[in-house]
């Protein structure tokens, strides 16, 4: 167990300081850094002497190594397009990306797995059918016109739903959140929505799969066989054999949410991490976009991390066999 | 014999199927309108001389104030609706196509080779794969486009968005590819007839590609419909963030943009039309894909 954890958390520690490195060679070898933060008046000599002092003619190793240290500080350089501190422009954009993901992801979940029981207890159902023909569809649509269609029909038609921003928010301590508002939820549903719409497909797909390789399996046909009722057949002994991949796809899940986040603030003028990593690739801005990616990074490693663990406490099987 | 079977089996399956043969016929219009496009589409939307502001923003022909002239409307600049759809589905087509053609070849590429000589190479092209996994493509392909906006001089940049936007997409769809092939190896290995070659003394890349790729061929077709899909979408995904294609040669994702544009005013066709075709191109080739999918794993119908 112990031992499960320390291998977990070390190989956590190699993938950031590999995100680290992407991050690093993309500052250090996408353009020149020095013709970046200078103007065109700069003179050779003083382009020169700045590059001796930031240390760009180091060996290399002995920048990287410099670079991962300021990140563990805290110092994540300044922004190329704003001249602003990269880590203030990214804190004050994480609570809004973060909000959105976490409601998307629990539309998906809250609509995705009672809808995977059901298709999967009742395949040859009508509502089965249309069901899974939706969500064929759903997967087809690309999200941003998800997005324009429920701007259309519930902001512009409609108007009962605001169509971009934040709508009001509230400062607790250093995050901005929009969930203390009226006006912030209103603002929340439709991009929420939109985000947690092809994730509620995935979910949807893997229960029915799983809850159709339970319901086969011999120990259900016993407990049918010995009459257990159907309710506590379904939710108790089949349902909570396909948590485990379940929890898998949630924490691997979180990586798409965050991406598709990118679609979705673009949409809906979202002021999370998303729209300003859009900005960054359109102005070439490359320390943003090379701490948004750690960033994102750490995000996951963090999530997988705690999934795995999840795993340990859901599955008992898992605490006496090694799992790699 | 049993090849014959299958076909005959798959084309039976396909004619009890009136969602798919649908899917197929909306797909096929779709890409033979964009194919034949320089010579279907009534003007060419890339010649500046071929629409004026005189004819802009009108509606289909079937609402009021249209023309027959221009069957499903103009945009704010004149330019012909049709036109400008069928052009731009070709051009998201022949890039989803080559973005998938150069992901599968990569992907299988690797796979096979990852599965044929296992050990150490396999190790290192899996460890990628699940790093790149774990990025979703849509990220990979931001990062992939912003980079070669880094490293390319400014003044190519326009005339090379086609190809680095291909390679972006491609570089993110190569995985699925990969993982596929490399299973698929793995199970061809310990069979006689690879072993028999192998103990022949062929030539490793001999018995790669002329006998294990011939029978891992179902399942890769299966994803290359379905990465076709995604390939379109992503596409059209990047061209509506404004980091794929210019407006001077729109696909179906720039029109999409242009025509949000559009959204509270009443010109509707400008954002649905481009929209449908979108929508209704990668519905059909992923009915269809899942349709082969079901014809090829046999133990989920």
């Amino acid at each position: 167990m112990v031992y499960f954890i320390a291998k977990r958390l070390i190989q956590s520690v190699f993938v950031m300081l590999a995100v680290a490195f992407l991050a690093f060679s993309l500052f250090r070898f996408v353009g020149d850094p020095i013709t970046q933060m200078t103007g065109v008046e700069t003179s050779v000599a003083d382009q020169e002497r700045l590059r001796e002092d930031l240390g760009l003619n180091d060996p290399f190793v002995y920048q990287f190594a410099r670079f991962t240290g300021d990140m563990l500080q805290g110092d994540f350089g300044f922004s190329y397009r704003t001249r602003q501190p990269v880590a203030e422009m990214i804190a004050t954009r994480i609570p809004a990306t973060l909000e959105l993901g976490i409601v998307a992801l629990l539309i998906s979940l809250f609509v995705g797995i009672p809808a995977g029981v059901y298709t999967a207890l009742r395949p040859r159902g009508v509502a089965t059918q249309a069901i899974l023909m939706l969500t064929l569809v759903g997967v087809s649509i690309p999200t941003f016109v998800i997005g324009i269609m429920l701007i259309f029909f519930f902001g512009v038609q409609l108007g009962w739903l605001p169509t971009f921003g934040r709508g009001g928010t509230v400062h607790l301590g250093g995050w901005e959140t929009s969930f203390l508002t009226v006006d912030g939820w209103r603002a929340l549903i439709l991009p929420a929505i939109t985000l947690g719409v092809y994730q509620l497909t995935l979910t949807m797909r893997l229960v029915r799969a799983e809850m159709m390789e339970v319901m086969q399996s011999d120990y259900i046909r016993f407990a049918t066989a010995r009459g257990v009722p159907m309710g506590r057949l379904y939710f108790k002994h089949a349902l909570a054999n396909t948590m485990v991949p379940v929890i898998t796809i949630i924490g691997l899940q979180f990586g798409g949410v965050i991406a598709f986040s990118i679609v979705t603030e673009s949409v809906f003028q979202w002021p999370g991490m998303g729209l300003l990593f859009l900005e960054s690739i359109r102005f070439v801005d490359i320390p943003v976009m090379g701490v948004y990616l750690v960033v994102i990074a750490f995000f996951f490693v963090l999530v997988n991390l705690i999934v795995d663990l999840l795993y340990v406490v859901i599955d008992p099987r898992l605490r006496i066999r090694d799992v790699s | 014999m049993r090849d014959f079977i299958k076909r005959y089996e798959g084309l039976y399956l396909f004619s009890r199927s009136p969602a798919v043969i649908i899917a197929a016929i909306v797909g096929l219009a779709i890409i033979i309108g964009a194919v034949f496009a320089p010579w279907i589409a009534p003007v060419n939307p890339y010649d500046l001389s071929s629409f004026s502001l005189m004819d802009g923003l009108l509606p289909p022909v079937w609402e009021e104030f249209g023309t027959e002239r221009f069957l499903l409307g103009t945009d704010d600049q004149g330019r012909d609706m049709i036109s400008s759809i069928l052009y731009g589905a070709r051009l998201s087509l022949i890039i989803g196509v080559s973005a998938m053609i150069i992901a599968t070849v990569l992907g299988v590429g690797l796979g096979l080779a990852a599965g044929y000589f296992g050990g150490r190479f396999d190790a290192v092209v899996m460890r990628i794969a699940d790093i790149q996994l774990a990025l979703p493509a849509i990220l990979t392909a931001l990062l992939i486009d912003g980079i070669a906006r880094g490293i390319l001089p400014p003044e190519v940049q326009e005339d090379v968005r086609v190809a680095v936007l291909t390679i972006a997409i491609a570089l993110s769809l190569w995985v699925n590819f990969a993982r596929t092939a490399r299973a698929s190896t793995f199970v061809q290995m310990n069979k006689e007839y690879v072993q028999a070659a192998v103990m022949q003394g062929q030539h490793p890349i001999r018995v790669m590609f002329v006998h294990i790729l011939p029978n891992i061929l179902g399942p890769l077709l299966v994803i290359m419909t379905v990465d076709l899909a995604s390939a379109i979408l992503l596409e059209a995904t990047l061209s509506f963030l404004g980091i794929g294609l210019p407006a001077d040669s729109p696909s179906l994702g720039t029109l999409i943009r242009i025509g949000m544009q559009f959204l509270l005013s009443g010109e509707w066709w400008i954002l649905w039309i481009p929209t449908l075709f979108l929508v209704a191109l990668v519905v059909s080739i992923n009915v269809v894909g899942d349709f082969l999918r079901d014809v090829f794993n046999p133990r989920l119908r």
